[in-house]
């Protein structure tokens, strides 16, 4: 076994440090060692997108980053989306729209649109099935999670100033 | 006529949002992979790279010496505890662990428990195993020959046929081909998929020594069941053992069989004391558990010249692999696919299905299907079209001169079914009338003459499912009955718990809409738990599309048993006679006075605090019911696509479906089951398909290769409903989870064969990606 490395990482705007195995996969860190396990792990091959997560502020699959490359970074995981026992507009979204089913793709899901939303806050149909494509739903066939995050974006637009959360949305 | 209830109750009908949405969307799911138990260590196979091969030996001692390692369990070390073996659902026997050989790629040949993940796999990767090459039998065809080599050694019968199976009169069918004045045929391939719901397979087996109580966290559409297998097969105490499904990735059938990977994990946990987790790859999952289809088929349709059918025969070879694990009830090795009449008044018909042993993942589960109904629908949908051809007749116009009338209902198929209710005109008829039928022929004859590729596919599929009845069905002898127990809370609120398990079905919002239709108790006040053996009554699980059919009869049946009780506390509770009183959901009023009521909260609360003298305290009820018969929903679905000449690619431009499954409990999820359906349908007729080169090695045993379809593939869904209630349903609901998935590669592959038509095209097979379709435009000089 390999010399244990140390990972500091902001997950959910909390500091979070261990020590690690460098072969430790991302996901493996988030779900075991922070035990955060609302991030998914769905393939073998990077396909899935189950595992989606925000790193400094840009989507990742965390099954093909070790934990220690993410060392000093910032991590959003679905846990960090709720603000002050408030759904965020897509949490409202998947469940308003039936946007989810079995629930597993879900988290990965709802990082995936959270990214979009920030770099396209009115995206088109299109736009949203491109922003989602990297990420495998085997329940809804896809039609009401584009309605979801419609649902999101009219929302949010609503608002004077989106509450998007900070950490993690750097560029 | 269902009775609305107002929306704060929330019965059947209402669009309620789910229940369940709440923890998911928050991550706060809990999947078997979320288990996390003090002490727990990890198990990992060892997997074959040969699909036929002599073990030599398996040396696992280098694997043990690793720091971490626990145990190495082989089929050795199982066999001494005669555990080598499992039984699989159809009286066929499978290998945990291999001993002597192996006969597929990746079969289980070894287990390694480490403290964690890393090491067993580490530990895997240590173990060597010998093997000797065997011959290899890959093409089912060749599985009956002389010289085809022998799989399982293991049996009496020294060739590789399972099972012939046969139904209908092959006589009379005979005698009218003999005469007919036209006929269809078609050789049709159902290829091998895999449902690959987005979790895979897996468990936490955990077995304390000081109470000798085995508890098993399992990736299980039918927990129950599985308790009795593990009973049966372990020897173990079945109150000692406890079987919990916890929240599921999606199942599609993939979860019902009992997989090796169970057993070594219990096996491990037994031996070590601890809990033990075994959570498979995606590779693993679809290079070995349970793929679905592996149908190779023939259909022949008689009629005469106007068109009327006469018979139907259908000859079929089913490669069931290396073990027949087939997932269907006892009495049926192939399944249900005798609905292969479909929604036609055939006078006669005969269908023989033979199944055979290959080199391959064992399997041949109900794939989001009620045992082997996709491919029968996908058959008779296809060799229809094919019929149209040779008449060069409309496909609809076909359909509907054939259509099993409205008024012949309840329906007696020449294959032995009675066909509960159906209105297949008004269904279609529906269908034609959204997509606008006759301008599209025309906007197809007009592109036609300037060389562009448009066709239209229709499927008018009938399905059977909600088995069923106790008298013909039951798995390993276990009738397939399913269950629902409620009990009323002083308060008024309820808990309901079932004998089946929700994949993503939305279960805990349905059957509360079920509870809040019948007894008023607002679906918000019922919450409702599945999954746990020790306190679930007892059901056969969910699959089939059984789960409003037969656990949905039995919560409405256990509901109405509460109601009676609740009438006669009512009646106390007015001073008045029960045959005076009234109900309406919610409440018991007396006749003329609708002032004088009691609710059936405040009824709950006298059931706890002032009931009738004598009266057996309490308001709780429970139904193990066995349904009548099986319900047939029905659907037509048209699809509209357009070749590019070029590249061979396939675009679905739309795709609407009808369906008719009977009263529905909640609009909104059944409009997102056919949503899912049908791109799993897409998937199946245009990208997946579990193949094997000639040695035996998978192809497609991953995501790499194993295509699901994402957001940019999946076209917008059109869909539209008719209502025909099944009577002998208690509130006349079919099922219909799985009606896209089976109705919707027949509309598929119909749209793409109907562009090519006109140049000779009968039949293309799935699954349908661009390269085939270019090779035929290459043949037929369309480019070149």
């Amino acid at each position: 076994m390999a010399r244990k490395q140390s990972v500091r990482v902001k997950v959910n705007g909390k500091e979070r440090q261990a020590e690690v195995e460098p072969r430790l996969l991302l996901v493996h860190f988030i779900r075991e060692v922070l035990e955060l396990t609302g991030t998914h792990i769905g393939c073998d091959t990077s396909h899935c997108g189950a595992c989606t997560v925000l790193l400094n502020g840009k989507t990742v699959k965390s099954c093909t980053l070790f934990a220690v490359q993410a060392d000093g970074g910032e991590i959003l995981t679905v846990e960090g989306l709720i603000k002050d026992g408030q759904l965020h507009p897509l949490q409202e979204g998947f469940k308003e729209e039936h946007g989810l089913q079995c629930g597993f793709c879900t988290p990965g899901m709802l990082l995936s649109s959270y990214s979009l939303l920030q770099h396209n806050p009115n995206p088109s149909e299109q736009d949203i099935r491109w922003g989602i494509s990297g990420n495998l739903c085997r329940c809804t066939g896809y039609q009401n999670i584009v309605r979801a995050v419609q649902f999101a974006a009219g929302k949010l637009a609503q608002k004077p100033a989106p509450e998007m959360t900070t950490q993690g949305a750097a560029k | 006529m269902i009775h609305k209830t107002s929306p704060e109750i929330g019965g059947m009908g209402h669009s309620i949002k789910r229940k369940e949405d709440l923890r998911f969307v928050q991550g706060k799911g809990n999947y078997v992979d979320d288990v996390h138990l003090p002490g727990m260590v990890y198990g990992q196979l060892v997997r074959s790279p040969y699909a036929h091969a002599r073990l030599k030996s398996v040396n696992v001692e280098a694997a043990k010496k690793l720091p971490g390692v626990l145990a190495v369990i082989t089929g050795e070390d199982l066999a001494k505890a005669n555990l080598a073996w499992m039984p699989t659902l159809s009286y066929d026997k499978q290998m945990v662990l291999a001993t002597g050989k192996v006969l597929f790629q990746s079969q289980e040949v070894a287990f390694v428990v480490a403290e964690d993940r890393y090491t067993a796999a580490d530990a895997a990767e240590l173990v060597e195993v010998e093997y000797e090459e065997l011959p290899v039998l890959v093409d089912p065809h060749k599985a009956l020959d002389p010289g085809a080599p022998l799989l399982r050694e293991d049996r009496e019968q020294k060739d590789n046929h399972i099972f012939h199976w046969e139904v209908g009169d092959r006589q009379a069918t005979d005698q009218i081909f003999q005469k007919a004045e036209v006929k269809a045929k078609v050789n049709a391939f159902f290829p091998r998929c895999h449902p690959a719901p987005l979790e895979t397979c897996g468990c936490v087996a955990d077995f304390n020594r000081a109470t000798g109580k085995l508890t098993i966290y399992m990736t299980s559409q039918a927990p129950h069941a599985h308790r009795t297998v593990f009973a049966l097969v372990g020897g173990l105490p079945e109150q000692n053992i406890r079987v919990i499904s916890p929240d599921i990735g999606g199942g599609f059938g993939n979860k019902v069989p009992v997989y090796p990977g169970y057993v070594c994990a219990i096996v491990a946990s037994l031996t070590l004391g601890v809990p033990v987790k075994w959570i498979e790859t995606r590779s693993e999952n679809l290079q070995s558990t349970g793929f679905a289809r592996d149908y190779h088929m023939t259909a022949e349709i008689a009629s005469d010249k106007s068109g009327k059918m006469q018979a139907l025969r259908v000859k079929t070879l089913a490669d069931h692999g290396a073990f027949n694990a087939a997932a269907q009830p006892t009495k049926f090795p192939a399944g249900l696919f005798s609905i292969c009449t479909g929604s036609y008044d055939f006078p006669n018909a005969f269908c023989e299905v033979d199944g055979v042993y290959t080199n391959k993942a064992p399997g041949g589960i109900a794939y989001r299907c009620s045992f082997r109904v996709t491919e029968a629908a996908y058959l008779i949908e296809r060799v229809v079209d094919v019929l149209a051809l040779e008449l060069k007749m409309d496909p609809a116009e076909l359909r509907r001169k054939n259509f099993i009338p409205a008024a012949k209902f309840p329906y007696k198929a020449p294959l032995g079914w009675t066909y509960d209710s159906g209105d297949y005109e008004a269904a279609m008829k529906l269908a034609l009338d959204k997509i606008g039928y006759p301008q599209l022929r025309q906007e197809q004859a007009e592109k036609r003459k300037k060389g562009e590729l448009m066709g239209i596919g229709i499927s008018s599929f009938t399905e059977i499912v909600g088995a069923g009845p106790a008298h013909t069905f039951d798995i390993l002898g276990i009738k397939m009955f399913d269950s629902a127990e409620i009990r009323i809370h002083p308060t008024g609120k309820a808990i309901c718990r079932m004998g089946t398990k929700s994949q993503g079905q939305g279960h805990e919002t349905t059957y509360a809409q079920i509870v809040a239709q019948e007894l008023g108790i607002p679906a918000a006040d019922v919450s409702v738990e599945e999954g746990d053996t020790d306190t679930a009554p007892y059901g056969l699980g969910t699959y089939a599309s059984r789960s409003t059919p037969v656990s949905g009869a039995a919560t409405a049946i256990a509901a109405r048993k509460i109601r009676d009780k609740a009438k006669k506390i009512a009646a106390h509770l007015l001073e008045c006679n029960e045959n005076d009183l009234e109900w309406e959901p919610g409440k018991f009023y007396v006749k003329g006075a609708p002032s004088k009521a009691k609710t059936i909260q405040e009824i709950a609360f006298a059931a706890y605090t002032n009931m009738p003298a004598g009266m057996e305290p309490g308001l709780e009820a429970v139904d193990y019911y066995d349904p009548p018969n099986l319900t047939f929903p029905f659907g037509t679905y048209i699809c509209v696509v357009d070749i590019d000449k070029g590249t061979g690619e396939v675009k679905v431009r739309r795709f609407l479906a009808v369906d008719d499954c009977g009263n529905i409990i909640n609009p909104m999820i059944v409009e997102g089951q056919i949503h899912g359906g049908l791109t799993e349908g897409l998937a199946i007729a245009f990208m997946q398909q579990i193949d094997y080169d000639e040695s035996g090695n998978v192809q497609g045993g991953s995501f790499m290769d194993y295509l699901l379809p994402t957001a940019v593939e999946t076209p917008h869904w059109e869909t539209g409903k008719t209502c025909t209630p099944s009577p002998h349903h208690p509130f006349g609901a079919k099922g219909v989870g799985e009606s896209p998935n089976v109705g919707s590669p027949a509309a598929f592959v119909n749209a793409v064969v109907d562009a090519l038509a006109h140049l000779g095209v009968k039949h293309i097979d799935m699954p349908i990606a661009p390269w085939k379709v270019w090779k035929v435009l290459q043949e037929k000089g369309v480019v070149s």
